[in-house]
């Protein structure tokens, strides 16, 4: 299997690096302060395929703190807010799309 | 119901300490994710999208109150108070910590039950026909072979690292509600023409990617002889099995590719060359295991109790007895199925307070003991058709009355894009929204018997290829668009569905089967002719005219 650090790395658009935490598995951000943030409006963003490379390589450093980090797209809306870019990203962020059975508090 | 004994029982704590060390250098960095992952999943923990998923064994869909009630508290402790039964008798726990695993495979193990070989490139889970030991006309309970199977192939060094997973399923009954055509290896116990216990062996089933119907290999294996012999077909997979190509490594597409007759010469000369390896089963094994489980001890009941006749009046009651209730081998005894399918609800979820109503209302009515079939469904196995109206009011205060076992909202879903990494398209809102759609009992019975299965991607977890109606999610330009099947069924009688034509959005799905449903009850000859038969008789064309002359 190709290493992460040795993977063809195209982006075609805004772009964030997306994790999920070891410990207990949330959904996390690559943030530029090179750490880890559970909102998605702290991820850094990126705009070329080697800033994503870059980004990319630092979060897959971190193995000890996330695990299968890859890149993914977003949207960046007027005033900066970022948005998923896709449905599974959506899922991801937001979390479930259904009605579950109801569960007392 | 199966009593572990204390080899079961060493083995299953041994397993969860060993665990609890992992995740502890896990956590600690000493163990890198390349060097855990292995073996989080050899005790069924994969990474979904939101969160750790822990897939528990539910060994041939039997469990019994006092289980029911740990799996319940897991729920409750380590995740969001519910968790999903899947389509091949374990359960599914969606958001749970990697630190507190240990904790909760402890608290499993203390009641009996783990999640060895629920996932990875192992022997999984053995499952077997959830009407197990009750059914009438079953040869004998075949619990005891998969028990038998369980026991040789757990943690067994050939069986660990094979090419890719593999699934054995085993039945004892003329209709087989154990899928084994769709199986790496199914089974059929019967008794041959000389009054000997055997199987009928068939290998190469499966769905995913590239599906096949099993084909036999062996018309009749003796029963002391099934330990050897399915080592044989193992021996002959792990040598030729492919592990150069994910896609191409299933025991489906060796038995493909080399053609069913080469592929038994291999395994009967295989089985030869290996002679007396210890494995012939004699008769005290496998009386040691049937000795282990044990059956309730019923009362002699009449066969229509007061009780029944006088809820007979109750036409709530009598749907769901219709359509939930089913014959006992023993007189004065049923069958329940609990559907886990209300409107509007995900398809095999049911909460922890539900699981523990269940396990006291078995332990009420069914000798304590629950069971778990593929259609991701519950049932009670021994329930007295005395307490029948009894039960079906306990039912319904906790949601679980829902008259719809085998019509067209029983649907079958995989959990798809809300919670799958590997999904392309979401299945549980399809089968909610179809849940609503046809959430008027009266249509659902006037339909019939209707399989809809939904898979959210090619590995087909919902089975569509087998569904009456197969929805298969795909992804296109980003968007989520569904291929849909019509004709498949999983049973004796298994086939694969037949693509009625160009994938469909995701908001027009629902009008799409409603308008599949409608041709059906057009074009049926006779109110007892099924869908599945109907398609038989038609073909696929009038449904894909129906679907694709007006889009």
């Amino acid at each position: 299997m190709t290493s992460p650090l040795q993977q063809k790395i195209k982006i075609t658009g805004p772009s964030m690096v997306t994790a999920n935490r070891t410990w207990d598995g949330v959904v996390i951000y690559r943030t530029a302060q090179q750490g880890w943030s559970a909102n998605l409006s702290d991820a850094a963003i990126v705009r070329t395929s080697d800033e994503a490379r870059t980004l990319l390589n630092e979060a897959t450093a971190d193995d000890v703190g996330a695990i299968g980090p890859y890149i993914a797209p977003v949207e960046l809306k007027d005033g900066g807010e970022i948005k998923p870019g896709n449905l599974r990203e959506h899922i991801r962020s937001e979390g479930l799309t259904i009605d579950l059975l109801p569960v007392p508090a | 119901m199966y009593a572990y004994d204390e080899l079961d029982r060493t083995l299953i704590n041994e397993r969860v300490s060993e665990f609890r060390d992992q995740v502890k250098r896990r956590l600690s960095g000493e163990l890198t994710e390349d060097e855990f992952k292995m073996l989080r999943l050899q005790n069924g923990v994969y990474l979904q999208l939101h969160a750790y998923m822990f897939r528990v064994a539910i060994p041939y869909g039997t469990l019994s109150s006092k289980q029911l009630r740990a799996l319940a508290r897991v729920g409750r402790r380590y995740d969001r108070g519910y968790g999903h039964f899947t389509t091949r008798q374990n359960i599914q726990f969606n958001w749970i910590k990697l630190a507190e695993l240990p904790d909760a495979l402890a608290d499993l193990a203390e009641v009996g039950i783990h999640a060895m070989q629920t996932s990875g490139n192992n022997m999984r889970n053995v499952t077997s026909d959830q009407w197990a030991g009750v059914a009438p006309g079953e040869v004998e309970d075949p619990r005891i072979w998969s028990e038998i199977l369980r026991q040789h192939t757990t943690l067994h060094p050939e069986f660990s690292f094979l090419p890719r997973k593999f699934k054995i399923a085993i039945t004892a009954s003329e209709h087989d509600r154990a899928a084994i055509k769709v199986h790496d290896i199914g089974l059929r116990l019967y008794k041959n023409a000389e009054g000997e216990t055997g199987f009928e062996v068939l290998v190469g089933g499966g769905l995913g990617r590239t599906p096949f119907i099993g084909k036999t290999i062996k018309p009749f294996v003796h029963g002391r002889d099934i330990l050897s012999y399915v080592e044989a077909i193992l021996r002959v997979y792990n040598q030729y099995g492919r592990r150069d190509n994910i896609y191409k490594a299933r025991i489906k597409i060796l038995v493909h590719e080399l053609g069913i007759e080469k592929f038994a010469r291999e395994v009967d000369e295989e089985w030869r060359q290996m002679g007396d390896v210890g494995l012939t089963l004699d008769h005290s094994v496998i009386e040691e295991v049937r000795s282990r489980f044990s059956y309730p001890a019923y009362e002699k009941l009449p066969h229509m109790p007061d009780e029944l006749k006088q809820a007979a009046h109750d036409p709530l009651f009598e749907r769901w007895r219709r359509n939930s209730v089913f014959p006992h081998k023993v007189q004065g005894y049923s069958i329940v199925t609990i559907s886990l399918k209300p409107v509007g609800a995900p398809p095999g979820d049911a909460t922890s307070d539900q699981m523990d109503a269940v396990a006291d209302l078995a332990d009420r009515y069914s000798f304590g003991e629950i069971r778990v079939g593929h259609e991701q469904n519950l049932c009670l196995p021994h329930v007295a058709k005395r307490d029948l109206p009894q039960l079906w009011k306990a039912l319904d205060r906790i949601g679980l009355a829902t008259p719809n076992v085998n019509l067209v909202t029983d649907i079958i879903a995989c959990p798809g894009l809300d919670y799958c990494s590997l999904a392309n398209a979401r299945s549980i809102p399809i089968a909610q929204e179809l849940t609503r759609r046809f959430a008027n009992h009266d249509t659902a019975e006037l339909i019939g018997r209707l399989h809809i299965n939904i898979s959210g991607c090619i590995n087909a977890c919902g089975h569509h290829h087998v569904g009456h109606i197969g929805i298969l999610g795909v992804e296109k330009n980003g968007e989520e668009f569904y291929q849909i099947t019509i004709g498949g069924r999983a049973d004796e009688g298994a086939q694969m569905g037949t693509l009625i034509g160009p994938a469909i959005p995701y908001a027009e799905v629902a009008d799409v089967i409603e308008d599949i449903v409608e041709a059906y009850l057009a074009l049926r000859d006779r109110p007892e002719e099924l869908f599945v038969d109907a398609v038989k008789r038609l073909g696929v064309e009038p449904f894909k005219e129906r679907v694709y002359a007006t889009r």
